[in-house]
């Protein structure tokens, strides 16, 4: 069965009466314990994408066409009262930015308990049991002593396992997780992109992955939706995609792909020209 | 600077402190009854037994002063209280959601805001009528509008934050994204604001008690000692000193704490 089922979307930004359309007629599938990628330039309309899954576009923004549904239900038509219970619960999400995405004033374990106190009945000790399973899951060291801690204590990736755990807690079917190695450096990068592939496997997790990345990609997903200005532009296996790419947009990203093959004394010939 | 500011906070809450158990202590304990009279020892320099003096009814100053303190101190602390729970909220709500409600509020603050204090306060007075409550009332609404801007402010930069977003896709509800997700961060400023709220309540309510609209004889309140003072001023200043520098240390004390709990003084 699928997972998530995007059919025929379209996001429309509203400036007075005129309105600016920045997702079109977007449509994809994702299967069960799968992996998709979404890439494309700045602009094109992924993250709107995923924020219209999760309805929490901005004020001037709207779906305006198409539909979203979660496990064969339409979450597109759900009102504001019932997203809150798809929320967290059903589908997570992790952002770009860990180190603006946790609550100073709040300790870590209070944050990755949040989910808990808001969709279930736990006791604060499960709760607290519940918090360490996850950590552990997510392979923070010293879970004890960093469930007290607050998070201008912690490093970057270490947020980024955080935010990963808290979105975790809750057993969800399906994860967003909007670029979130962008702003972390390449070796805390390649463990949160490992860490991610482990808990696909091990938790049958779907991840609908965003970036504009395609090494990350390529590393990580199963399957590839290529976006340009709001549309897709092509859809396929990862492989395929990469190695035969059809449409010319998908060909000028994938040489635009800095490789390894240049040699560092021909780049910085090439450089000096 | 820091290590100044943070003096400053120290010594603004020892006085403080200082002063409030002295208020408690004259719940229980005041030298003299602050409203017995004594024709005998009118206008009576300090001395041994009366050390503030006595005033033009023979009552002790000292005594009454304990008293005017706790009065000032009760009107003060529901003045601020009302002002800032019902501004805080209102800032709150105003900044996180904006939209039509957000401009009415802020508009109904702006003409607060346009009139001067204390000719509000005489209007609200003048239809509320002279007394205790009605001033702490009219106080409080005048103290509404600074605190709800504040807060809202606050709120506004907060609410477009990634932490109230990731809050969001907890399924978090909007009013506990209010008060347990952005209020705790806004502690700092509301905090520095109460200080602040505090010491402009006690000298207000000094200013209302010297122009008899707050405070009733007997009833000892601080500003309306000095009211009453002013005619014997060459012949026995004590009455008009004890209350006046009582006034003096209990602003001091909150502008003080106020000046420490100001953002550049935290880290």
């Amino acid at each position: 069965m699928n997972v998530l089922e995007v059919d025929q979307l379209e996001v429309t930004f509203f400036h007075g009466k005129e309105g600016n359309k920045v997702v079109k007629d977007v449509s994809f599938a994702m299967k069960e314990g799968e992996i998709v990628g979404i890439v494309g330039e700045s602009g094109s309309g992924k993250t709107q994408t995923s924020l219209a899954i999760m309805q929490l576009l901005n004020e001037t923004a709207a779906i305006t066409g198409g539909t979203i549904r979660f496990c064969g239900n339409e979450i597109s038509s759900y009102t504001e009262k019932k997203m809150q219970e798809i929320r967290g619960k059903e589908i997570g999400m992790i952002f770009q930015e860990p180190m603006t995405a946790l609550n100073p004033v709040h300790r870590i374990g209070q944050q990755i308990e949040e989910s808990l106190k808001l969709h279930t009945n736990l006791s604060k000790l499960e709760r607290k049991k519940r918090a360490m399973e996850v950590m552990k899951l997510v392979e923070l060291p010293n879970p004890e002593i960093i469930y007290h801690q607050y998070p201008h204590q912690l490093s970057g990736g270490m947020r980024q396992r955080i935010m990963i755990a808290s979105a975790l807690i809750m057993e969800p079917k399906l994860l967003i997780a909007d670029e979130p190695t962008t702003a972390l450096d390449v070796t805390i990068q390649a463990q949160i992109l490992a860490l991610l592939k482990k808990i696909n496997q091990e938790k049958k997790l779907s991840i609908l992955f965003i970036s504009h990345d395609l090494g990350v990609i390529h590393k990580l997903c199963h399957r590839v939706v290529v976006m340009k200005s709001g549309k897709k532009m092509e859809e396929g296996d990862v492989e395929e995609v990469f190695h035969f790419p059809k449409e010319d947009y998908t060909k000028e990203l994938l040489q635009a792909i800095p490789t390894r093959r240049m040699s560092f004394r021909k780049r910085r010939k090439e450089g000096m020209q | 600077m820091r290590q100044k500011q943070k003096n400053q906070l120290v010594i603004g809450m020892g006085i403080a402190l200082f002063l409030f158990l002295l208020f408690l202590l004259s719940i229980f304990y005041t030298p003299f009854d602050p409203d017995m009279m004594n024709a005998k020892e009118k206008l009576v320099a300090p001395s041994f037994q009366h050390i503030f003096g006595t005033d033009q009814f023979g009552r002790d100053i000292c005594s009454r002063v304990l008293k005017g303190l706790g009065t000032t101190f009760i009107i003060a602390l529901s003045t601020v209280s009302i002002g800032a729970i019902v501004g805080v909220v209102l800032g709150a709500v105003t900044g996180y959601f904006g939209g039509w409600m957000d401009e009415i509020c802020m508009r109904i603050n702006d003409v607060i805001i346009a009139f001067p204090n204390i000719l509000l306060v005489l209007i609200f007075i003048s239809v509320l009528g002279v007394g205790q409550n009605n001033m702490i009332l009219a106080l409080s609404i005048v103290f509404i509008p600074s605190f709800s801007r504040m807060t809202r402010s606050e709120f506004l930069t907060h609410r477009d934050m990634d932490y109230v977003k990731s809050a969001r896709l907890m399924g978090v509800s909007h009013f506990r994204i209010l008060f347990v997700h952005i209020l705790p961060n806004t502690v700092p400023t509301i905090l520095s604001m109460l200080a602040i709220g505090f010491n402009n309540a006690i000298l207000a309510e000094a200013g209302m008690s010297y122009l008899g609209l707050g405070v009733q004889p007997p009833t000892p309140s601080l500003g309306r000692m000095l009211a009453e003072s002013q005619i014997y001023l060459a012949t026995a200043p004590w009455i008009a000193i004890f209350p006046g520098m009582a006034i003096v240390l209990l602003a001091l004390s909150f502008s003080m704490i106020s000046e420490g709990l100001s953002k550049g003084g935290r880290s």
